[in-house]
């Protein structure tokens, strides 16, 4: 490894976590803003999304291996879709129950 | 060279390359990291399932202070990994063991912080099965879901010492350095959803 690349790396490396600290400070921001807790659980979670990402294609170097990197992708969505099932029912324990108004 | 590299090394020919081509310990640790990311998944889904289905859902977070703090650290710690990570690939062994110490250090700060959080809850008549505010299921998913991101660390920071004094004595090798920071990522990144979704979301206005 010569000491430009090591040096464009440590500056990579840099970039990325400054632009995850500024996604993680975008959270924050969301958290005291007046709007609904719906919209604010979908705003949050597209910035985390984002966060985790870039996490993983350059913290985790998942960049740099094509084959892992979608093997990793449709393994880990296709799961947490499979968990999204449920979510209809959380609605009818609010709504359906004997003292829902 | 030993008899098994001697061997391995006469058939190498005829045997299937790597998944990949990922080697076996980091494959290993990313199916690993998929099985994990499954669990907390399930944690976080069951817990915005009952938040859901749970009218009057308490909301007790009054200040952001320590856990952006926490936050801070944890990211930063992810940093340190990198730059162990990355003298261990270029044979700086006492950058290595350095940056890995830096980073275990963090972890150790992550869990005090956290721990003084729960005493300050648990002071605030918060536990398992009751608190103040309502429901006793928000006590539950809280110091489930934090419990169990805490366990990680703790257990991260064990295997940064372990695996960093012993790449520092020579038993283990950049690679063993590189796995290990691979875990400590996946850390990092459960915390980026644990944060809006137990504590963010559930900030007194």
């Amino acid at each position: 490894m010569t000491a430009a690349t090591e040096q464009n790396g440590v500056k990579k490396d840099l970039i990325v976590y400054f632009c995850i600290l500024a996604l993680a400070g975008i959270q924050f921001f969301i958290a005291y803003q007046d709007i609904s807790a719906s919209q604010m659980f979908v705003r949050m979670l597209i910035v985390a999304i984002v966060e985790a990402a870039l996490a993983l294609l350059f913290f985790m170097h998942l960049w740099e291996n094509r084959g892992l990197k979608w093997f990793v992708v449709i393994f880990t969505v296709a799961v947490i879709l499979g968990m999204q099932y449920g979510w209809t029912d959380s609605f009818r324990l609010v709504d359906g129950v004997p003292w829902a108004k | 060279m030993s008899q098994a590299d001697v061997t391995m090394g006469a058939h190498s020919a005829l045997m299937e390359e790597p998944a990949f081509r990922v080697p076996a310990k980091k494959m290993a640790m990313w199916l690993f990291i998929i099985a994990d990311s499954a669990t907390f998944a399930g944690c976080l889904v069951a817990y915005g399932f009952i938040r859901n289905a749970t009218p009057n859902w308490p909301r007790p977070f009054h200040g952001i202070t320590n856990v952006a703090l926490m936050t801070l650290i944890l990211l930063t710690s992810s940093l340190t990994m990198l730059f162990g990570v990355r003298s261990a690939q270029q044979g700086n062994k006492a950058g290595a063991v350095r940056w890995t110490m830096i980073t275990a250090v963090a972890g150790t700060l992550f869990a005090i912080l956290h721990i003084r959080e729960w005493m300050s809850m648990i002071g605030e008549g918060a536990t398992l099965f009751h608190n103040p505010w309502g429901t006793p299921l928000f006590g539950s998913l809280f110091y489930s879901i934090t419990g169990l991101h805490l366990l990680h660390v703790t257990s991260g920071v064990i295997a940064l010492i372990v695996v960093g004094l012993r790449y520092q004595g020579g038993r283990y090798k950049a690679d063993d350095l590189e796995i290990t920071g691979l875990y400590w990522h996946f850390v990092d990144l459960v915390w980026m959803f644990v944060v809006p979704l137990v504590y963010l979301l559930n900030l007194a206005h």
